[in-house]
């Protein structure tokens, strides 16, 4: 009996990795599902009003995005988000991450503005995790925002 | 029209395959002579054809024929002559050609050397190497053919990727694929043994030079990788417990433990069971490596591009060769257990526990590789395994393995002796405690718990096994003799052994020892690293066959004296549009000097990566150094005379049946 464990092994492995075949090992859900909402109080862009608090934001999923006229990666998915804006399916924020203003109303500008409101975060105070820096980051926030 | 005639050589090849894997096993059956030949025959033929088809890929890179998919998306106008023909690996299909092709060798090499076995041991040997090698061409046909043309041509290739061109990888694939590949001999003959259910000492004989052939070349290629990783990477590092790295890992491990093993079931005839299960698991081992490595079930640093298609394949072939080799072996190995009685305190008892250690390690190993897997499909969220489970599970677990290979070189067959042994061991273990207590202040000043125990453990390894030659050639009058009485066999393990100790002492002092710094540094300023100081005197721009660098040119003195003088590089090849960081080092024995350039500022500085690296190259050394020993154990002569004997043997049985 002993001399059938190795076939045994081998079965629970082949199971194993059949069903690894079907995953994308690269696929990681994001940490921070089902955490609450960062908390902020930045400026807004156009001054109306002229702070907002993630308690503002309570009442209707909004979908934030972290974005910066430098960032090359913003400006791929851009297209994507003046889409989402002509749909009206969600609420769009956007967070200007360390940016010059002048700058991002000439981005803005050029390549057009989906954004419901924009807050601006020039000197990069929000912190929502470690990795953000440099790159996009979006957060989809539900209408309960804890 | 060549890569038509390659393509249509893989077919061929792949015919001639089932008939090696059939026929043999008919006549086995039928008893017929003339179809157990037949084996052989079909090797050699078998062999051409891959040989043919290989030719034929190189011609078509070599001549730069981009309307071959496969070469166009590797080659490049631009592309030096060497890494055109090495570029024929670069990727996956060209690399799974590779792979048959040097399958083959071995399964010629086989059908050369086999002539002296008895016929039906030998036929079906190269029967199971022929099913192997059939799954193999079936994968190249079926799923990663790489003589499809692609029209319209493109008129420029994509080029091989520039991280690949480099003298270490264009040898590094070759040799392991030879480790990997060459363990499918020494399960052929497992297979061979389980159904002929011809267990014995001349078995045990046959299969070892094959398995230490197959395990020499995967420590060189291991040994290769690493070394290129370190140099080409610019990372400083030299093994990172990857998934890839594991995948060639575990076979290794698993080889070792069976060379031991095959040495105690020659001698002894003890272990048989085991000896065939280690020889399945050795070759299965390689198969795991190529299915993580190919298929994209785990995420690693060099994975192939992924194709689910290509994983179902390979994993099918698995289930079909490893099962059917497992369920073969539940079968039959119950009738392989031998009497004889086992003395823990004894060379063979020692041997097993080499075994037991080497085993465990390889399964730990494997369930750190596959850990994450494994979380993922019990549900239970993903994770990564990294570094720090493997040194702290990995070291402990091989570090008695250490102490016996002192005891091994002193410690008969049969039963040992307490009192002879320590008697013996006395002066090694004296000499390797010095060794922990002085070396590390002698090289560095200071010591460390680590760089103590490496030394201990290093140097015990290193001096026991080298007191067993000594001892023999003191046992002559001249050392000449001495020397000459030596058998290649004791050679080889003592070379090994001595291997394992300077990889020992490699890698505790450059864990203990080594250092690194990220700085910027201006023109004409200077760092502190290790004793050295490294000053940046200036970059500029310079520019290669199929590539443009910036270069800087970094001095390093000690003591007010010029050390080295480095020219890191940040190469751009135009034709991906990759930026890679070559790093320039001034290689030592006892340290290395290590420069990568990073980034240019607009003021002229420059961020520079600085690694002072001690005793790293002994790592590699002791890789070296193994190599050589399998070498001399493969080659030992014993085999030739036993052959020789056997061959005779057999054939008066032949002839008196005749």
């Amino acid at each position: 009996m002993r001399y059938a464990i190795p076939l045994v092994v081998l079965l629970a492995l082949l199971g194993l990795f059949i069903f690894g075949l079907q995953r994308d090992p690269r696929l990681v859900p994001s940490p921070l599902i089902g955490k609450a909402a960062p908390v902020f109080d930045l400026p807004t862009l156009d001054g109306q009003p002229p702070h907002m608090t993630q308690a503002d934001l309570r009442g209707a999923p909004v979908l934030v995005n972290f974005f910066a006229s430098w960032c090359a990666g913003c400006q791929e998915e851009h297209p994507y988000l003046m889409q989402l804006a002509q749909d009206h399916q969600v609420k769009l924020l956007g967070i200007d991450y360390k940016d010059a203003e002048s700058d991002l109303r000439g981005w803005l500008g050029q390549h057009g503005n989906p954004y419901g409101q924009i807050l601006s975060d020039l000197e990069g105070s929000l912190h929502v995790n470690r990795d953000q820096a440099g790159k996009p980051l979006r957060l989809l926030i539900d209408r309960l925002v804890r | 029209m060549i890569p038509e005639l390659g393509h249509f050589a893989v077919i061929l090849a792949l015919g001639v395959a089932l008939l090696q894997a059939g026929l043999p096993l008919l006549g086995w059956r039928r008893r017929d002579a003339r179809l157990l030949a037949f084996a052989g025959s079909a090797a050699q033929a078998q062999f051409l054809c891959v040989a043919a088809a290989y030719a034929c890929l190189t011609y078509a890179f070599v001549t730069k024929d981009f309307s071959v998919a496969y070469v166009a998306d590797n080659d490049h106008s631009q592309l030096p002559l060497i890494y055109r023909i090495t570029a024929v690996w670069g990727a996956h299909e060209g690399s799974l050609l590779l792979w048959v092709l040097i399958l083959s060798g071995w399964t010629l090499a086989v059908s050369i050397f086999n002539r002296r076995l008895p016929l039906d041991l030998s036929a079906l040997v190269l029967s199971v190497l022929g099913m192997i090698s059939s799954g193999f061409y079936l994968f190249i046909l079926l799923t990663s053919n790489p003589f499809i043309r692609q029209v319209p041509a493109p008129a420029e290739g994509r080029d091989l990727n520039p991280i690949l061109q480099d003298p270490g990888l264009a040898i590094h694939p070759p040799m392991l694929y030879m480790g990997y590949v060459g363990f499918s001999v020494a399960f052929s003959f497992a297979i061979a043994a389980l159904i002929t259910g011809r267990l014995d000492a001349a078995w045990a004989r046959w299969t070892r030079p094959w398995t230490t052939a197959a395990w020499m070349f995967l420590t060189l290629g291991i040994t290769l990788g690493s070394w290129w990783a370190y140099k080409e990477l610019g990372w400083g590092g030299w093994w990172f417990w990857d998934p890839v790295e594991n995948a060639s890992f575990m076979p290794w491990l698993a080889g070792t433990a069976l060379i031991h093993s095959l040495a105690v079931t020659e001698k002894r005839g003890l272990l048989k069971s085991w000896t065939v299960l280690l020889a399945i698991l050795a070759f299965s081992l390689s198969l795991l490596g190529t299915f993580l490595v190919r298929s994209g079930v785990l995420v690693s640093v060099h994975a192939f591009a992924s194709d689910p298609s290509r994983g179902r394949f390979i994993l099918g072939f698995m289930a079909v060769v490893v099962g059917g080799a497992l369920t073969l072996y539940a079968w039959r190995a119950p009738r392989l257990s031998g009497g004889g009685e086992l003395q823990l305190f004894s060379r063979e008892g020692l041997l097993l526990f080499n075994n037991v250690f080497l085993v465990a390690a390889c399964a730990a190993v494997l369930l750190g590789t596959l850990y994450p897997l494994a979380l993922d499909a019990l549900g239970l969220g993903k994770i990564s395994v990294g570094p720090p489970y493997f040194n702290a599970v990995f070291l402990p677990m091989i570090a008695p393995l250490f102490l016996l290979v002192g005891l091994a070189a002193v410690v008969p067959w049969k039963r040992g002796h307490w009192r002879e042994t320590v008697r013996r061991l006395k002066r090694p273990a004296l000499a390797a405690l010095v060794l922990a207590v002085v070396l590390p202040f002698a090289l560095h000043g200071r010591t460390t718990l680590l760089a103590a125990s490496g030394a201990l453990f290093g140097g015990w390894a290193i001096v026991a096994a080298a007191q067993d030659v000594l001892r023999r050639i003191r046992a002559k009058p001249h050392w000449r003799g001495g020397v000459a009485a030596v058998p290649r066999a004791v050679w080889g393990m003592t070379l090994a052994h001595i291997g394992l100790g300077l990889w020992a002492l490699g890698v505790s002092g450059v864990i203990s020892f080594g250092d690194e710094k990220d700085v910027r540094l201006a023109r004409g300023a200077e760092t502190e690293l290790g004793g050295y100081s490294f000053r940046f005197e200036q970059a500029g721009e310079t520019a290669g066959p199929n590539y443009t660098a910036q270069q800087g040119t970094v001095t390093v003195e000690r003591d007010n004296k010029l050390v080295a003088t480095l020219y890191p590089q940040k190469r751009l090849y135009p034709s991906q549009g990759t930026v890679l960081t070559q790093s320039s080092i001034d290689a030592g024995l006892l340290r290395d000097l290590y420069v990568s350039l990073g980034q240019g500022y607009d003021d002229g500085s420059w961020s520079l990566r600085v690694y002072y690296k001690p005793v790293i190259r002994l790592i590699w050394l002791g890789g070296v150094f193994m190599f050589f020993g399998g070498l001399l154990a493969a080659s030992d002569r014993r085999y030739r005379l036993a052959r020789a004997a056997e061959r005779r043997a057999v054939e008066a049985v032949e002839a008196a049946a005749a």
